[in-house]
This record gives C-alpha cells, sequence and structure tokens, in this order.
C-alpha cells in the first residue's frame, strides 16, 4: 500500500482515487455481503422493535453506511480497538459481537452486553476490543486517542480506529485530541463518517471546511477522502491508513463519504432532505446492491446469495426473539457495577 | 546614602528563601537591571535584579543561606562617590528592595503557600501507623511526589500526565524529580488541552493503564468534566461492569490567594455528588501520602483534591515500606465530648483553631477530618454526634448543595433523637471569590466563625 502523498506543508490531501479500488476475491466479496446483511437486517429488525415499543429511548440507525465498518474491520488485526458514537450498533456486529447480546442490550434485557443498563448508546466488548458506544458527541475522539496513546505506551503495534460523524467532527476536543496524536505520534484512525447530516443539520449548514479529509491539515495529519458506499475503497483505504500507523507515523484521517437512509433518530421526521435524495442514493450506490451485483456479475448463482440471506435472516430473528424473552435485570443489578 | 537591597518576595504570599548564588561580587558595579543574585523557594528559582546602580559595597547575607525572611536586608549597594567607610550610615530595614524578574505564566506561578506549618494538634494517634514507627518531617508537596513515585516504581502501568508535570518539574513542584527517575514516556507534559488529555487519560485507562492525571488546579478541570463525569464516572455501569477505569484525577482544589473567582474555587461538592466516583480531600501530609498511594491502586476513577496553600506545610509522615491510607474511613484527630467540629483538607485549619480557642473556654471539641469525601465515612459522624450531641460542619466551597449540607442530612437521618441543637455550617460566603485582601479574607471561613458555630450549639 503506498503512503499517501506528502504535501509541501508535510501533510497528504488525497482525494478519491481515480477509476476502481482493487477487487476483491470472491470469498472477500461474499464476506463483505454477509457481514453488511447481517448489519442492514438487524437494524430494520431494531426499527420494527422500536415501533412495537420493545425498545425505548433513542435508537440511531445505521442503514446506508454499512460498508464503511465492514471494510474497515477488514482492515484490522486482532486486538485492533474500535470506539464510536451513538449510532454504534453496526460497529459492533461488525467487530464479531453476538447479535442476541446487542438486540438484547436494545430491549433493556440482562442477557444485553451491558446487562440492560446502557441500552442502544451504551455497550462494550472487552473481548472483540470494542470500547464503545459514547452518547456524547465526539467524547470518543479523546477516548479513542487515549486507546492509542496506551498501545504506544505498550508497544503493542495495535490501531485505535476511532469513528464520529461530521457533526462530531466540529466539536474542540476533536483537536484537541488531533493535536496530541501527531504531537505524540498515537497509532490512530480518525475514521470520519461523513454521513451529510448531523442530526438535521445539512453538512453545508454547519461546516466552514466540507473536505473532512483536511481536518487534520495544521497538525500535519494526512488524510483522504473515500467512497463510503465501496466497501473495497474502503479497505484499501483502512489498509493505507493502519500501515501508516503501526509503521510509527501517527494518526491518519479517513473521511468515509457515505449516506444515512433513515432519520437521525426513530423519531425524526426528515423534513431536512427529500425523499428523491434518498431514494437515488438508495438506487444508484447502495453498498450491498454494489457487492450483490459483482457477484452474480461473477457468476455466483441467486440461489447462494439468497442462502446467505437466508442466514442472516435467522440470526437477527433469532436476536429478536431473544431479547423480547430474555428477562429483564434482577432488581438487585441496579446496585452492581458502581465501583468494583 | 548607601542603599540596602532586601531579600524580594518570589510572590505575594512568600515568607521567606533561600539565597542561592551571588552573581556579582563586592567591589563590582552594577547596573539597573542587572542580575545579582539567584532566590530559590521549594518551588522555584528566581534571579534578582539591582533597581540601583552603584557599586556592590557588601554581601550581608552570603549564598547558600537558607529561610531568609522577606525585606531582609542581603547587600548594600553604594552610590557613586560613596566609599566602604559609608556602609555604616546605611538605614535599618525596609529600604527599596530590589525586584524579582516577574513570572513568566500566571497560570503556573499562583502564590506560594504560608510557610507556616499546619496546626496539627493531633490528640488521637493515627490508626493506620503502627505504634513506635519511625516518622519523617515531609512537605506535603514531597509527601504526594513519594506517594506516585513509590507506585510508578511498584507498577509499570502507572504514569502521570498534565500540563508541565515533566520538564517544568511541575507548576508547583508536586512531581519534581519524576521526569529524571522515570523517563518522558511515564512522566508527560500535555499540551494546555483539559478536555482532550483527560480523554485520552480515561482511554488509556479504559485498557487497563493507570493513569495519574494531573490539573494545573481543578479550576481548569471544568473543561474536562463531561470526560470525568460521562467517560470515567459512568463507563463500568454502562458496560454492566465489563469496562471500567483506574485512574486518579489530581490537582490543587480551593481557595488558593489572592487569584480571585476564577482560580479560587472549591469542587468538593461537585465530585462527590457523582456516583462512580471516589473523592479524597486530605490534611495532613501523612494521609496526603497514604490515600494518594490508596488512589492510584484502587480500581475506581478517583477525585483527588490537594490544597495549594497546604503544599508546602510539614507534616510528619511513617517510615514504612509501603504506607496506606484506605479511602473513606475519616479521622478523629482530636478528641472531646461537648460538639464535634467536621471537616477536610484546608477547612480543617479553621477546625483545629477553633478547637485550641474553644479549649480556652472549657468547650472541649471533637474534630473529625474526614479525609474522603465520597464514600462518606457516615458511622464515624454519627458515632461522634451521639457522644457529643451536637455538631458544626466546615467547608471553604458554598454552603448551598454543599458537603456540610449532605453530612448534616446524614447527621439528621441518623443521629436525629441524639441532636441536643441543629447543626450549623461554617460555609464559604456566597459570593464569587473576590481580590481585595480583606474581602478575600471575609470570603473564606474563619476559626472565630467556627468558634462562633460551635457555642451557638452548645448554647454557650
Amino acid at each position: 500500500m503506498a503512503a499517501p502523498k506528502k504535501a509541501a506543508a508535510g501533510a497528504a490531501q488525497d482525494k478519491t482515487d481515480g477509476g476502481s479500488p482493487p477487487e476483491f476475491t470472491r470469498e472477500q466479496e461474499l464476506t463483505a455481503l454477509r457481514e453488511m446483511l447481517l448489519i442492514r437486517r438487524f437494524e430494520e429488525k431494531a426499527g420494527q422493535l422500536y415501533g412495537m415499543g420493545a425498545i425505548g429511548g433513542f435508537c440511531h440507525l445505521y442503514i446506508g453506511q454499512e460498508a464503511v465498518v465492514v471494510g474497515m474491520q477488514m482492515a484490522l488485526k486482532e486486538g485492533d480497538q474500535v470506539i464510536t458514537g451513538y449510532r454504534d450498533h453496526g460497529h459492533m456486529l461488525a467487530t464479531g459481537m453476538d447479535a442476541n447480546g446487542v438486540m438484547a442490550e436494545l430491549t433493556g434485557r440482562r442477557g444485553g452486553y451491558s446487562k440492560g443498563k446502557g441500552g442502544s448508546m451504551h455497550m462494550f466488548s472487552k473481548e472483540k476490543h470494542f470500547y464503545g458506544g459514547h452518547g456524547i458527541v465526539g467524547a470518543q475522539v479523546s477516548l479513542g486517542t487515549g486507546l492509542a496513546f496506551a498501545n504506544h505506551y505498550r508497544g503493542n503495534g495495535n490501531v485505535s480506529v476511532t469513528y464520529f460523524g461530521d457533526g462530531a467532527a466540529n466539536q474542540g476536543q476533536v483537536y484537541e485530541s488531533f493535536n496530541m496524536a501527531e504531537l505524540w505520534k498515537l497509532p490512530v484512525i480518525y475514521v470520519i463518517e461523513n454521513n451529510r447530516y448531523a442530526m438535521g443539520t445539512a453538512v453545508s449548514r454547519a461546516s466552514a471546511q466540507q473536505d473532512f479529509s483536511k481536518r487534520g491539515v495544521s497538525f500535519n495529519i494526512p488524510g483522504k477522502q473515500v467512497d463510503g458506499m465501496d466497501v473495497r475503497a474502503v479497505k484499501a483505504a483502512g489498509e493505507e491508513a493502519a500501515a501508516w500507523c503501526r509503521a510509527g507515523k501517527g494518526p491518519f484521517i479517513l473521511e468515509m463519504q457515505t449516506y444515512r437512509y433513515r432519520g437521525h433518530s426513530m423519531s425524526d421526521p426528515a423534513k431536512y432532505r427529500t425523499r428523491e435524495e434518498v431514494e437515488k442514493v438508495r438506487h444508484d450506490q447502495d453498498p450491498i446492491e454494489q457487492v450483490r451485483n459483482r457477484l452474480l456479475a461473477a457468476k455466483v448463482s441467486e440461489a447462494d446469495l439468497k442462502a446467505i440471506d437466508a442466514e442472516v435472516r435467522d440470526i437477527v430473528n433469532a436476536s429478536a426473539d431473544f431479547a423480547q424473552h430474555d428477562p429483564e435485570p434482577d432488581a438487585a443489578e441496579l446496585w452492581t457495577d458502581v465501583y468494583r | 546614602m548607601p542603599i540596602q537591597v532586601l531579600m524580594p518576595a518570589l510572590s505575594p504570599t512568600m515568607e521567606k528563601g533561600n539565597l542561592a548564588k551571588w552573581l556579582k561580587k563586592e567591589g563590582e558595579t552594577i547596573k539597573s537591571g542587572d542580575v545579582i543574585a539567584e532566590i530559590e523557594t521549594d518551588k522555584a528559582t528566581m534571579e534578582v535584579e539591582a533597581t540601583d546602580e552603584g557599586t556592590l559595597g557588601k554581601i550581608l547575607i552570603p549564598e547558600g543561606t537558607a529561610d531568609v525572611a522577606v525585606n531582609t536586608p542581603i547587600a548594600t549597594i553604594l552610590a557613586d562617590g560613596e566609599s566602604a567607610a559609608d556602609l555604616a550610615k546605611a538605614p535599618a530595614p525596609a529600604a527599596k528592595a530590589a525586584e524579582s524578574a516577574p513570572p513568566a505564566a500566571a497560570k503556573a506561578e499562583a502564590p506560594a503557600p504560608k510557610a507556616a506549618p499546619a496546626p496539627q494538634a493531633v490528640a488521637e494517634p493515627d490508626p493506620e501507623v503502627p505504634a513506635g514507627t519511625e516518622m519523617v518531617t515531609q512537605t506535603i508537596r514531597e509527601a504526594l511526589r513519594d506517594a506516585m513515585a513509590e507506585e510508578m516504581r511498584r507498577d509499570a502501568d502507572v504514569f502521570v500526565m498534565g500540563e508541565e508535570v515533566a520538564e517544568y518539574q511541575g507548576a508547583y513542584k508536586v512531581t519534581q524529580g519524576l521526569l529524571q527517575e522515570f523517563g518522558a514516556k511515564r512522566v508527560i507534559d500535555t499540551p494546555i488541552t483539559e478536555h482532550g488529555f483527560a480523554g485520552v487519560g480515561v482511554g488509556a485507562a479504559m485498557t487497563g493503564l493507570k493513569p495519574i492525571v494531573e490539573f494545573m488546579t481543578f479550576n481548569f478541570a471544568m473543561q474536562a468534566i463531561d470526560q470525568i463525569i460521562n467517560s470515567a464516572a459512568k463507563t463500568l455501569y454502562m458496560s454492566g461492569g465489563q469496562m471500567g477505569c483506574s485512574i486518579v484525577f489530581r490537582g490543587p482544589n480551593g481557595a488558593a490567594a489572592r487569584v480571585a473567582a476564577q482560580h479560587s474555587q472549591d469542587y468538593s461538592a461537585w465530585y462527590s455528588n457523582i456516583p462512580g466516583l471516589k473523592v479524597v480531600a486530605p490534611f495532613s501530609a501523612a494521609d496526603y501520602k497514604g490515600l494518594l498511594k490508596a488512589a492510584i491502586r484502587d480500581p475506581n476513577p478517583v477525585i483527588f483534591l490537594e490544597n495549594e496553600v497546604l503544599y508546602g506545610h510539614t507534616g510528619e509522615v511513617p517510615k514504612l515500606d509501603d504506607f496506606i491510607v484506605p479511602i473513606g474511613k475519616a479521622r478523629i484527630v482530636r478528641s472531646g465530648s461537648h460538639v464535634t467540629l467536621i471537616s477536610w483538607s484546608n477547612g480543617m485549619t479553621y477546625a483545629l483553631k477553633a478547637a485550641d480557642e474553644l479549649a480556652k473556654d472549657g468547650i472541649e471539641a471533637e474534630v473529625i477530618d474526614l479525609r474522603t469525601l465520597r464514600p462518606m465515612d457516615t458511622e464515624t459522624i454519627v458515632n461522634s454526634v451521639k457522644k457529643t450531641g451536637r455538631a458544626v460542619t466546615v467547608e471553604e466551597g458554598w454552603a448551598q448543595s454543599g458537603v456540610g449540607a449532605e453530612i448534616a442530612a446524614r447527621i439528621m437521618e441518623n443521629a436525629f433523637d441524639y441532636l441536643d441543637a441543629p447543626v450549623a455550617r461554617v460555609s464559604g460566603k456566597d459570593v464569587p471569590m473576590p481580590y481585595a485582601a480583606n474581602l478575600e479574607k471575609l470570603a473564606l471561613p474563619s476559626a472565630a466563625e467556627v468558634v462562633e458555630a460551635a457555642k451557638a450549639v452548645c448554647y454557650r
């Protein structure tokens, strides 16, 4: 993987590479398809359960953005950490966390990852190196930088993948973190998921610099804009960034240009964009359809793809079933886990 | 007439310092602005600049002299035409003092503490210290440094980060020498970026490292309070016990001297409101050491509230290989039967002075040093109140929703039938901290107010 071009100022700023990203093997295409489908079906089911009243509070769905986490995860190695904000279900599934545990947390049951005490926005898995799940916009950026600090301190060769949105990119602590990460050469990939809207505010209405790959320029952090709807482009960019970090060169920014099909949360009337806009992205750029079409063109049979679909549906249905039948946490759980 | 050069004050509250070095010899010509000597205190070294011209007539205080009081004549300068014979005519002290170079950063250079030892009329032996233990006299600053150094030697996962903690040796010299022993990997100077480095510390702690995050003062930690509360305090609960963080946030808290409203505030009540945090605020040098070591080892986030005014105070610290004071235990430092005075940190200064005064009037006060604010040692408070029937809380912070209010509520809930009078609170006045010396004094609690409150609850 080529290192990014160094600009005169010391920071590389690449636009999306022209042409197609490196091809996937059939096996990689199938993996990507399965992982993305799992997230989409899971989120659709979560939306249904929310409508039925089984999930409460805030619930932010990841539908449309699946290629970002799936492609990034394909670029990582064991021990690399992942941390993100509140739109986190996709990240958890991508890191291999169990669908039952995630869904049961959404319904606030004892079998949830946080025993029902965290909910949609606050889940963690030490085993899968998933560090949350954070409800305060931008807080995960400093925390993720701290994960990278720990990797650097231990010299373990791991990378922290710190996800945040175009909205969080305007928070002050993001830049405090950029400064320290570059100053100390911390191995952190800042993945800015630009889905074009921070809640209901379009990027153009909130951001003076709309090219998020340039947000690290004054810290000399290289950045790159990536087609976040193409899982192959994401994986390639992720590998480039990870190699940069693992070589001890410090942080790397990836702006993932993506789109969320659903509202900000379940109660979003979506008056800030047209139905046509959403339909156009779905029709032209859908990350899952892209993979499916490539597989069909490569003569993978409809039946094989349907089998994957069925397998994923079974996992999701089982998780919904578990999440509705698992008991609520014991009342005594109210008082546990405050201190250890 | 020869001009006297006086021992300068490097800060508004400095009372004495060491004359480290003379840079001019007797008989040398001096121009205004020349650096003539170096003065050091326990936290800083400063150059003394001449404000007069002439010849250095006589050095009155030789270099290497320690504890020279401010305004002591240290040398004489002869004006043109004067000779050593004129020295006899030099006026008594209170001529012009040489001026020290002003501190570069106001933020770093808050006033030095008063040098007087804290009143530590300890009547009760410390239960954590075995009888016959050898004691060493240390400043609180040194006790804190030793606590960190011992824990860093013991556990490679412990590191310290903050503004000016490494190369500058600590804004208040608390981290003095740590960089030299442990290196830049474990003693980390951060940019001025409280919110960011607090988050970095918490993130590192979530992986199992044990950061000591120094805030230059807790006033600046307001920039970081989201990470302290929303990330550090709540993660263990939100993760169902999977992921917590062992981290210490430490630094000076409470009223400093003459730095006005933004640099002089007590956050005891703020942090002690939060489940998931432990909050420690010691008074004695031994407790500073033993509790900081306990805080560093604690698997939970600990807010360790120090006090700038106390840093230079000395106390007896047990000379033990591993002296730990458990978090969550108050200490009765003076026993008495008529009224219970409850305080912590620098509030103890007022409480102990008041107890001395009250004794002269035949009122024997029992004085409790809470030491830990969360978890609060309700049992020790309640047992004392059951004995005395009366209680006064003493704090530098504001009364509304304060720690004193919490103590009063606990006494009411647990010892209502034993009370012979309503609990009284002595606190900081309900105003931002003023700058003017007289107003600042009025804004803080005083021993006299504690005496008055104690007498009121004793109906005397």
